[in-house]
C-alpha cells in the first residue's frame, strides 16, 4: 500500500521549496506546495479505497530505528479506522487551506518559506497520525510543534510574533516533558512502545480504581495533551499564536495540530479506560477549559482572538467527550470542528484581507454588502458552531453532551451553558462584522494597522479572489452537511458508544441554548448596539477581569517566568557560568601564568647560574641513585 | 715501583689540575691541562691501556689542546681581571672546605672499594691496538660508523660557525 | 695511608680516588671561573677524569670494553671542542668579550 508516500509528498515539497524556492517563480512554488498536498490527499483516497472497510489495522514495517538492549523501536506506519478519519481531515482540510493560502499570501514576503514550512508541517502531522508507536508519534508531535513555532514567528521582524512563537514552543515543551515521562513509564511497564503490544498488555491489566501506575501514565500523557491541545493549564500559547498568518491559524491552530492531543488520548483509550481517575481528570479539564475560554471569548475585540478562544473552548469539548468515555464522539467533533473552525478562520482571513489588515471588530461593520460570499460562508460556520440542529456542529456536540449527561449530570449542565455562550460570542462576532454601518477607515487612508498582513492599500473593503473564496464555499458545504457523516458508526469497532435513552428535555436543551444564544447576540449587536457596552459598564470589575483573560498570563509570568528568568540570571548565568565555569577556566589560566611568572625568574641569563644548577641537579640525581640502592 | 710512580704522577696531575683552576691567564691554564693529560697518559700505560694512552697523547694533548691554544692566541685573551674582591679569609676557608670535601670523597671511595686488588704495571696487557681494533669493527661497528657521522657534523658546524659574515 | 696488600701494586681504589679528585676540581673550575675558555678546559678535565675511571674498571674486569668507551669519549670530546670553540669565536666576534657573565641577555 506504500503508506510512506502519504507523508513523503509534502516532505518532497518542503525540500524543493525550502532549498530552491528562492529562485522559483510564484506559480512554481504554488504548484509544488499545493500539488504535493494534492498528491498526498489522492494517495490517501486510494489507500483508503483499497483498504476499505479496514476491519483490521493495516501495518507496514519499514526499518528498525533503535535497537538498544531491550528497547526496540522500528518505523512502522499503521492505518486503522481512527487513522483514516484523521488522514482525511489532515489532507483534505489541509489541501483547502493550502489553496486558500495561495491567495492570502500573495503580497507577502518570504512566500516560498511559508509554503516550505507548511509542507513540513503536513509531513510531521501525517507522521504523527500514521505512527504505530509512541516514539514515532512523538517525532511527529515535536515536529508539528517546531513548525508551529516557525510559522507563528513567520513575520520574524515583529517582536511580538517571535515572542508568541517562543511562548508556543516553550509551553509545548512543558507538555512534552509530561509526554516523555509517560512514554518512559509505558516502556517500563509494558516493555515496548509499539501500540499493538502496549494495548494488548494494557487490556490484560485490571481497571485501576485508585491512584496507581496506569493513572500516573495517563495523567502524564494528559499533561502532554494539554500542552499540544491548549487545555488548562497550558492553553496560554494559543491566543498569542494568532500573530501568525491566518492560514496558519486555520490549519495548525484549529484543524490539525491542536487536535493531536485529542488523537493521542483517543489512541491511548486502552490505557485511559483502565484508569478512571485519569478519565475524570480529562473530562474535568476539558469542561473547565471549555467554560473558561468561552467566557473570555465573549469580551475580545480582535476577531482572530475570538476564534482562538473558541478553538480552546471546542477542544475542551473534545476532551470532555473523551473523558466521559465517548471517544468516537470526541473524534467526530474533531472532524466537524475542523470544518467549521477552519472556515471561521479562513473567513476571518478573508475579512482581514479585504480590509487590508484590520482585525478589530469595532472597526468593522456592514461588510455584508462588500463581501457577500464571505458573509454567507461565515454565517454557515457560525450556525454550525452554535449547534443549530442537523448541522455538523450540533451532531457531534450533542453526542458529547448526551454522553456527559450519562456520566455526570452536572457536567452536562455546565457544558450546555457553555454551548449557549458559544453561540452568543460567535454570532456577536458575525453581527459586529457584517451588519450595521461600516465603522472602519475609508478609501483615502492606507490601512497598515493590524497584525502582520501587509495592506495593499485598496482602502475599500472588497471581496477576496476565487482562490480564497473557493475553499470557503467547500468548507461551508462540509460544515452544513458534515453532520450526516456517521463517524461514530465508523469508529464503533474501536470505541463502543453506549447509547442510552436520555430524557427528551435533555436532548432538546442544546438546540434551545443555540437559538437562545443567537437571539441574544442579535439583540445586543443588531437591534440595540449600545446595550452591550452598558452591560459591560454595569459589571465593570468582572468585565475587566474577563477581558484581561483572568490575568492568567500575568499570573504565569509572575509565578513561573520571572522566577525562572531571575534564577537563571543570578544563579545559572552569574553564578555557575560566569563565576564557576569561567572562573575555573580563567583561574586555571591565571594559575598557569602565576606559576610561569615565578618559574621564569630562574631564567636569569647568567650562564654560571645555569652551570651551578646543572651541578646541583646532577648531585641530587647521584644521591637519589645512591639512596635507592645503586643501579644494580 | 708502580706505587712510587703512581704517587708522583697522581701528585703531578692534581697539582696541574689545581693550577688549571686557579691560574689567571688562559694560556697557563691550557698548559696545565696538557700536564694533566700527560700524567693521565702514563697512568693509562700503568693500567695496561697502551692504545688509549697513545691516543690520549696524540689526539687530546696533541690536537685538542693545540686547538685551544690557537684559539686563545687568536682571541688575544689576556689575564683575567680580578673583578671580585674575595677576602683572604673567604679564600682560605674555601680551600680548606675543598680539601675536606675531597678527603670525604676519598674515604668514601676507600670504604666502598676496599679490596679490589691491586694494579701492577704489566699485569695485564689487554689494551693492544689489535684487540681494540677487533672489537671496534665487530661488536661496536655501529657506534664507530655513527661516530664518523658525528665528526662530519662537527666539521661542517665548525666551518659554518667560523665564517666571516655571521 | 693504609698498608699495601702487595708491595708492588697500587690499590685500585686509589685510581678511583684520583679520578674523583680531578672530577671535583673540574667542577670547581667550571662553576668558579669567568673566562669562557677556562670553563671549557675545566670540562675537558672532567672528561679526562671519567676516562680514567673507565680504564680502571676495564683493568679490574679484564674487559676491553672500557677502553672502547674511553675511545668514544675522546672522539666526542674532540668534536665538542671543535664546535664549542667555533661558537666561542662567534660570540667573541659579536660581544667582544670572553667573560660569560656578560653574555646574559637570554633572560626573562
Amino acid at each position: 500500500m506504500n503508506l510512506w508516500l502519504i507523508p513523503a509528498f509534502p516532505l518532497l515539497g518542503f525540500l524543493l521549496n525550502g532549498l530552491f524556492g528562492r529562485r522559483f517563480s510564484k506559480p512554481l512554488i504554488n504548484l509544488i506546495a499545493v500539488g504535493s498536498v494534492m498528491l498526498s490527499f489522492l494517495w490517501v483516497l486510494k489507500t483508503l479505497n483499497g483498504l476499505y472497510p479496514i476491519e483490521q489495522p493495516h501495518l507496514e514495517h519499514y526499518f528498525t530505528w533503535i535497537q538498544s538492549g531491550s528497547l526496540n523501536i522500528s518505523v512502522d506506519f499503521g492505518v486503522d479506522r481512527l487513522t483514516a478519519v484523521f488522514l482525511l481531515i489532515v489532507t483534505g482540510v489541509g489541501l483547502l487551506i493550502h489553496t486558500y493560502a495561495m491567495g492570502y499570501m500573495e503580497h507577502e514576503g518570504g512566500y516560498y518559506r511559508f509554503f516550505a514550512y507548511l509542507n513540513l508541517f503536513m509531513f510531521f502531522m501525517l507522521t504523527l497520525v500514521l505512527a504505530h508507536n509512541y516514539l514515532l508519534l512523538f517525532v511527529g508531535w515535536e515536529g508539528v510543534g517546531l513548525c508551529s513555532y516557525l510559522l507563528i514567528g513567520f513575520y520574524f521582524l515583529e517582536k511580538f510574533a517571535t515572542d508568541a512563537g517562543n511562548k508556543a514552543f516553550i509551553v509545548n515543551r512543558i507538555g512534552d516533558f509530561g509526554f516523555s515521562l509517560g512514554a518512559f513509564l509505558i516502556f517500563k511497564q509494558f516493555g515496548s512502545l509499539d501500540f499493538t503490544q502496549v494495548f494488548e498488555g494494557a487490556n490484560k491489566m485490571p481497571v485501576e480504581n485508585s491512584f496507581g501506575l496506569m493513572t500516573g501514565i495517563c495523567l502524564l500523557l494528559l499533561l502532554g495533551a494539554t500542552g499540544k491541545s491548549a487545555q488548562i493549564p497550558l492553553y496560554v500559547w494559543l491566543p498569542d499564536a494568532m500573530a501568525g498568518p491566518t492560514p496558519v491559524s486555520a490549519l495548525i491552530h484549529a484543524a490539525t495540530m491542536v487536535t493531536a492531543g485529542v488523537y493521542m488520548v483517543a489512541r491511548s483509550s486502552a490505557l485511559f479506560l483502565h484508569a478512571p481517575i485519569a478519565m475524570d481528570t480529562v473530562a474535568v479539564i476539558g469542561l473547565a477549559t471549555a467554560f473558561l475560554a468561552a467566557t473570555i471569548g465573549l469580551t475580545q475585540f480582535d476577531i482572530k482572538k475570538v476564534f482562538a478562544y473558541s478553538t480552546v473552548s471546542q477542544l475542551g469539548y473534545m476532551f470532555l467527550g473523551c473523558g466521559v468515555g465517548a471517544f468516537s464522539a470526541g473524534i467526530f467533533h474533531v472532524m466537524t470542528h475542523a470544518f467549521f473552525k477552519a472556515l471561521l478562520f479562513l473567513g476571518a482571513g478573508a475579512v482581514i484581507h479585504g480590509l487590508s489588515g484590520e482585525q478589530d471588530l469595532r472597526k468593522m461593520g456592514g461588510l455584508a454588502k462588500y463581501m457577500p460570499i464571505t458573509c454567507a460562508t461565515l454565517a454557515a460556520a457560525s450556525l454550525a458552531i452554535a449547534g443549530v440542529p442537523f448541522l455538523s456542529g450540533a451532531a457531534s456536540k450533542d453526542l458529547i453532551l448526551e454522553a456527559a449527561y450519562q456520566h455526570a449530570p452536572w457536567m452536562y449542565w455546565v457544558a450546555v451553558f457553555t454551548a449557549g455562550l458559544t453561540a452568543f460570542y460567535v454570532w456577536r462576532a458575525w453581527f459586529m462584522a457584517f451588519t450595521g454601518e461600516y465603522r472602519g477607515k475609508k478609501q483615502d487612508e492606507h490601512a497598515d494597522a493590524g497584525h502582520g498582513h501587509g495592506g495593499h492599500g485598496h482602502g475599500q473593503p472588497h471581496e477576496s479572489p476565487f482562490v480564497m473564496t473557493g475553499p470557503l464555499i467547500a468548507l461551508a458545504l462540509l460544515s452544513l452537511g458534515g453532520g450526516f457523516l456517521s463517524v461514530t458508526k465508523w469508529l464503533e469497532p474501536m470505541f463502543a458508544l453506549h447509547e442510552e435513552a436520555v430524557p427528551f428535555m435533555i436532548r432538546l436543551m442544546p438546540a434551545v441554548m443555540a437559538f437562545g444564544g443567537i437571539f441574544l447576540a442579535f439583540v445586543f449587536y443588531y437591534l440595540k448596539p449600545g446595550l452591550a457596552d452598558s452591560f459591560a459598564g454595569a459589571f465593570g470589575g468582572l468585565y475587566r477581569l474577563v477581558f484581561d483573560k483572568y490575568r492568567i498570563d500575568e499570573f504565569y509570568n509572575a509565578v513561573v517566568v520571572e522566577p525562572v528568568i531571575q534564577g537563571s540570571r543570578t544563579v545559572l548565568w552569574k553564578g555557575v557560568d560566569a563565576g564557576g565555569i569561567d572562573g575555573a577556566v580563567n583561574g586555571l589560566g591565571r594559575l598557569s601564568r602565576g606559576t610561569g611568572s615565578i618559574l621564569r625568574l630562574m631564567q636569569s641569563g647568567s650562564i654560571r647560574a645555569y652551570a651551578a644548577w646543572v651541578v646541583f641537579g646532577s648531585v641530587l640525581v647521584i644521591l637519589a641513585i645512591g639512596v635507592a640502592g645503586g643501579l644494580r | 715501583m708502580t706505587p712510587f710512580f703512581f704517587i708522583i704522577l697522581a701528585g703531578f696531575a692534581v697539582f696541574c689540575a689545581i693550577s688549571l683552576v686557579s691560574q689567571t691567564h688562559p694560556i697557563a691554564s691550557a698548559l696545565s691541562l696538557v700536564g694533566v693529560m700527560g700524567a693521565l697518559a702514563v697512568l693509562y700505560l700503568q693500567l695496561g691501556a697502551e692504545f688509549i694512552a697513545a691516543a690520549q697523547m696524540i689526539v687530546y694533548a696533541g690536537a685538542i689542546m693545540v686547538l685551544f691554544v690557537f684559539v686563545i692566541m687568536l682571541l688575544n685573551a689576556g689575564a683575567e681581571q680580578e673583578a671580585r674582591r674575595v677576602s683572604r679569609l673567604a679564600r682560605f676557608t674555601g680551600m680548606l672546605l675543598m680539601a675536606v670535601f675531597l678527603g670525604i670523597i676519598s674515604l668514601t671511595i676507600q670504604a666502598q672499594f676496599p679490596k679490589m686488588g691491586g694494579v701492577t704495571f704489566g699485569a695485564w696487557v689487554g689494551g693492544t691496538a689489535q684487540e681494540i681494533g677487533v672489537l671496534l669493527f665487530t661488536t661496536y661497528l655501529l657506534p664507530f660508523e655513527v661516530t664518523s657521522v658525528l665528526i662530519l657534523i662537527a666539521l661542517v658546524g665548525a666551518i659554518v660557525l667560523a665564517r666571516k659574515e655571521i | 695511608m693504609p698498608a699495601l696488600p702487595f708491595p708492588d701494586s697500587v690499590p685500585l681504589s686509589w685510581y678511583l680516588i684520583l679520578s674523583a679528585v680531578l672530577f671535583c676540581l673540574g667542577i670547581a673550575g667550571f662553576v668558579y671561573r669567568r673566562n669562557v675558555i677556562t670553563v671549557f678546559m675545566s670540562i675537558e678535565l672532567m672528561l679526562n677524569a671519567v676516562n680514567l675511571t673507565f680504564i680502571t674498571f676495564s683493568y679490574k674486569l679484564k674487559h676491553i670494553d672500557g677502553h672502547i668507551f674511553a675511545f668514544f669519549v675522546m672522539v666526542v670530546a674532540a668534536a665538542e671542542a671543535a664546535v664549542g670553540l667555533a661558537i666561542i669565536l662567534t660570540v667573541f666576534k659579536n660581544r667582544h668579550t670572553l667573560l660569560i657573565d656578560e653574555v646574559n641577555t637570554l633572560k626573562w
